[in-house]
């Protein structure tokens, strides 16, 4: 099982990098999305999958998943909707101001 | 006490601006003339304790740990210099007030003369290299912002970059020759490394060292090639140079070759390098200033002239050329100190230095005509008693003439260099003859603007006090020969010289060397119009100024054109910078060091409905990128996030699972909001090879991260500390559920930031919203 969320973390990571590589800016929020779902995989997987129960302590069981990276994948999905949201909202204001979504027009001046 | 000595003047320069602001009645100058002249006295008080061979050494920590120490240490070598760096000192600023006018920027004047001079006396008196390193570049610097003093002026800031460019670097390169033998040596103090000069001998690197550390000291003493600093250095105010470019701080390199003499003095290749380049500048330097038009440049030339000539008494390697050295050291000091002040005097009360137009100043400045006569006469070495210039320039004929040696190569190069010698002394006779007669005798040759006069009395005083000395030392040598030649001698050498300095030897070769230098030098100067165009032929087109002009500018153009095929303002660019560089960076790990593993014996069973979760993510992910239209494209990318949620729960992590239920129904919501603002979805084809390349580029970072995925799932180098946090929750945290417990107890610090983060992003949002509106409003 571990190898095949491995291979969907490396396909979700393809995807996202596909994306970032984009001109455009929504397409660039798509990518850094499909990263952190990725990335999310990635943490869950390297922890070992399916090993006892949910690390919720009950009387009587023995073996609970590690719960350590499902700490911090908490602490991502919060911080990676943070990121995804403000770059949502700069996209919509850089579009507003600039008249373009293109980001091979929005490269500044050499004065910058 | 010697800290305090090299604290003083950083101290002044401290004080100098408010001083200046305060007290305008007074010129700053006089307020801080009692420091230098302070630092004088001290150092002259120590001249008895030092001539009987004591030596003193003091100082402040600093980075012990490093061995980096504000060590001082005075022997007779550091004292002479002192004694030149304070007493000069207190010439230079008396000279200044004079010179330079009340209204000039004084502040900034004596703060930065201030700065050398401090760090001056701290490169003569320190131990440590890493002190000797700092203050070497802190006098290279104050030296950069004294040159372009008058920053105005084109030429001051072009001689001040090339001065500061060719002395950091050589600083730099000496800093890597110190290094090197502090490595081999095991310490960071120079006398300690001197007393393990076997060890320095013996290393295979001694001639990487030497190299190092002499092109520290040729650039910063304005040897040949790098001379070309000096003449575009003479843009600082006349006291400047006269202090920095002539006195104190271009003999730096002479100091440190003479401090280290005892480390490498004597071999051949430390004969060949310095008595070489030595020689070359020498001839180089007065053949060059003959040609000058401005005095102070001829005096430049001069001084790089004589600065080769003492780099070429060090390299001979006896001790009577050492002794030669010292003694040049000090005469140089006063007739070139002296030489510079009458420019000075005769640019002030002119308004020119340019010696065509100058002419028959004697009868009008009359005082500064009798100054320039002694120090030209001095530098040219004009065989009278009266002249201090002679006595060592003989010396030098005498040591050239004397090299002992037991090397065949030293034996094969020896015979050319008295020829040499006497070749740029009459040169140096030429120059200080046209120097002297065509400034002060003549007819007055240009309509100068102003009527000259002489000079005011005070400006007199230090060029006086100067040719005093070129008189006295020409009469008396001997007074300075115990107190203040021997013991430096003897710090370079480590012997004591027993020299007594005559001034008549009889009938012998150094005297007919003499002879011949006066003579075809009278020859020469007399005849100088007739062959002047030998100039066209040597040096004629060839110039190292415009090889660092070239080399120089080659810079800014190379870099900037670099920097433009780079630099190219697109975000994909940067991006495939950054993701080509993590590509390599782990794939030649992960192969270099046979990281990649597959390990399938400890595998979670394959449950099906896992699996077609997973397989709808996988199209769902490559769908978003298919996608025409915009809608379709953020429910496909919902798909993938509520397929990991899915995930979430089959993997028994419920509280994941209903974090990314909310986070992606708001994030589609969002998508949903905004994406109504934002155009369509470009249909456009991109170029089949960018394409092509972001494509490579995705898939290998996907193949990396699956590697990196399977490898870590297949060698576990730790035990899993899971244990230690589902057998702590409840007992420390006082809760059931282990990742709740965690995130805000044993990692609660970790949460708050994320909150933070959370929080400024909220504010950012908020922010971009608003100026949305007041935007819409204008």
């Amino acid at each position: 099982m571990e190898i095949i969320m491995s291979i969907l973390a490396g396909i979700l990571f393809s995807a996202g990098v596909y994306l970032l590589l984009q001109r455009q800016l929504l397409k660039i929020v798509f990518g850094t999305a499909l990263l952190s779902h990725g990335a999310h995989l990635l943490i869950l997987t390297m922890g070992k999958l399916n090993r006892g129960d949910p690390p919720i302590l009950e009387e009587g069981i023995k073996a609970y998943t590690d719960p350590l990276p499902q700490a911090l994948i908490l602490t991502s999905i919060v911080i990676s909707f943070g990121v995804t949201s403000f770059l949502l909202v700069l996209a919509y204001r850089a579009y507003r101001t600039n008249k373009t979504d293109n980001m091979e027009q929005l490269r500044g001046s050499d004065h910058d | 006490m010697l800290q305090y000595a090299v604290l003083a003047p950083f101290l002044t320069a401290l004080i100098v601006p408010f001083l200046f602001r305060y007290i305008r009645a007074i010129h700053t100058g006089w307020l801080i003339l009692p420091i230098p002249f302070g630092i004088f006295a001290y150092f002259l008080s120590q001249l008895t304790n030092i001539s009987e061979g004591h030596t003193q050494l003091s100082g402040i920590e600093w980075v012990p740990s490093l061995g980096m120490n504000f060590s001082f240490y005075l022997d007779g070598l550091s004292l002479l210099f002192s004694l030149l760096i304070s007493g000069i000192g207190t010439l230079v600023v008396l000279y200044s007030i004079f010179y330079l006018d009340k209204n000039e920027k004084l502040n900034n004047f004596y703060v930065f003369l201030y700065i050398f001079m401090g760090a001056m006396l701290g490169v003569v008196l320190s131990d440590n290299i890493y002190a000797l390193y700092l203050f070497w570049e802190l006098t290279s610097i104050s030296s950069f912002l004294l040159i372009g003093y008058w920053y105005e002026r084109q030429a001051s800031r072009y001689g001040a970059l090339k001065s500061m460019i060719i002395t950091v670097l050589g600083g730099l390169s000496m800093l890597g020759g110190l290094i090197l033998l502090s490595i081999i040596t095991g310490t960071t103090s120079i006398r300690e490394m001197i007393a393990a000069s076997d060890t320095v001998l013996e290393s295979p690197y001694f001639t990487g060292i030497l190299v190092l550390i002499l092109l520290g000291a040729f650039t910063k003493s304005a040897q040949f090639p790098f001379h070309i600093w000096l003449p575009d250095a003479m843009e600082a105010p006349t006291p400047v140079s006269a202090f920095l470019h002539s006195a104190t701080m271009v003999k730096a390199g002479i100091y440190l070759t003479a401090r280290l003499f005892l480390l490498f003095g004597g071999t051949d290749i430390f004969f060949v390098l310095v008595t070489g380049f030595g020689l070359l500048t020498l001839c180089w330097g007065s053949y060059m200033a003959v040609r000058q038009t401005d005095l102070k440049a001829i005096l430049a030339f001069s001084t790089i002239s004589q600065l080769g000539m003492i780099m070429t008494m060090l390299g001979f390697g006896t001790k009577e050329a050492a002794f030669a050295a010292v003694f040049h050291i000090f005469n140089h000091a006063t007739f070139k100190g002296s030489l510079f002040m009458v420019a000075g005097i005769v640019d002030h009360e002119t308004g020119t230095r340019d010696i065509r137009r100058l002419g028959g100043l004697m009868t009008l400045m009359p005082i500064s005509a009798t100054l320039a006569f002694f120090g030209a006469f001095s530098m040219a070495g004009v065989p009278l008693p009266i002249f201090n210039g002679f006595l060592s320039k003989e010396m030098f004929f005498q040591t050239s003439l004397d090299l002992e040696t037991t090397s065949t190569l030293v034996a094969s190069i020896a015979p050319f260099v008295p020829a040499l010698a006497v070749f740029g002394s009459i040169f140096t006779f030429v120059y200080s003859m046209y120097f002297f007669f065509h400034t002060f005798t003549g007819e007055t040759r240009g309509q100068l603007k102003v009527k000259p006069h002489e000079a005011p009395i005070g400006m007199l005083i230090s060029p006086i006090v100067l040719v005093l000395f070129v008189v006295i030392v020409g009469l008396l040598p001997n007074m300075i020969n115990e107190p203040i030649l021997t013991p430096a001698t003897a710090a370079i050498y480590g012997e004591l010289p027993n020299k007594h300095i005559v001034f008549w030897h009889g009938f012998e070769p150094a005297l007919y060397m003499s002879m011949i230098v006066v003579a075809l030098g009278v020859i020469l100067f007399l005849t100088r119009t007739k062959w002047q165009s030998v100039y066209n032929w040597i040096p004629g087109v060839l110039s190292a100024n415009k090889t660092y002009d070239y080399l120089y500018n080659m810079q800014f153009r190379v870099s900037e054109r670099t920097t433009r095929t780079y630099m190219t303002g697109s975000i994909r660019h940067y991006m495939l910078y950054i993701l080509i560089f993590i590509i390599g960076a782990t794939g030649v790990t992960l192969f270099v060091t046979d990281g990649f593993v597959i390990d399938t014996s400890d595998l979670a069973p394959i449950s099906w409905p896992e699996v077609v979760v997973g397989l709808v993510m996988a199209i769902a992910a490559i769908a978003t990128i298919l996608m025409k239209n915009r809608i379709a494209a953020i429910l496909v990318l919902g798909i993938v996030g509520y397929g990991l949620s899915l995930l979430f729960v089959f993997f028994r992590a419920p509280d994941l699972a209903l974090t990314q239920l909310i986070v992606e129904t708001v994030t589609v919501a969002l998508f949903l909001l905004c994406f109504y603002h934002l155009p369509k979805l470009d249909t456009k084809k991109q170029p089949v090879g960018a394409k092509t390349l972001n494509i490579i580029v995705s898939v290998s970072v996907g193949v990396l991260v699956t590697l990196v995925a399977i490898a870590s799932h297949s060698s576990k180098k730790f035990e899993t500390i899971a244990h230690y946090f589902i057998k702590e929750s409840h007992h420390l945290g006082g809760g059931n559920n282990v990742v709740n417990v965690i995130l805000v107890d044993m990692r609660g610090l970790d949460t708050l930031f994320e909150i933070t983060v959370l929080g400024l992003a909220a504010l950012g949002i908020y922010a971009m919203i608003r100026l949305r509106d007041k935007g819409e409003m204008d």
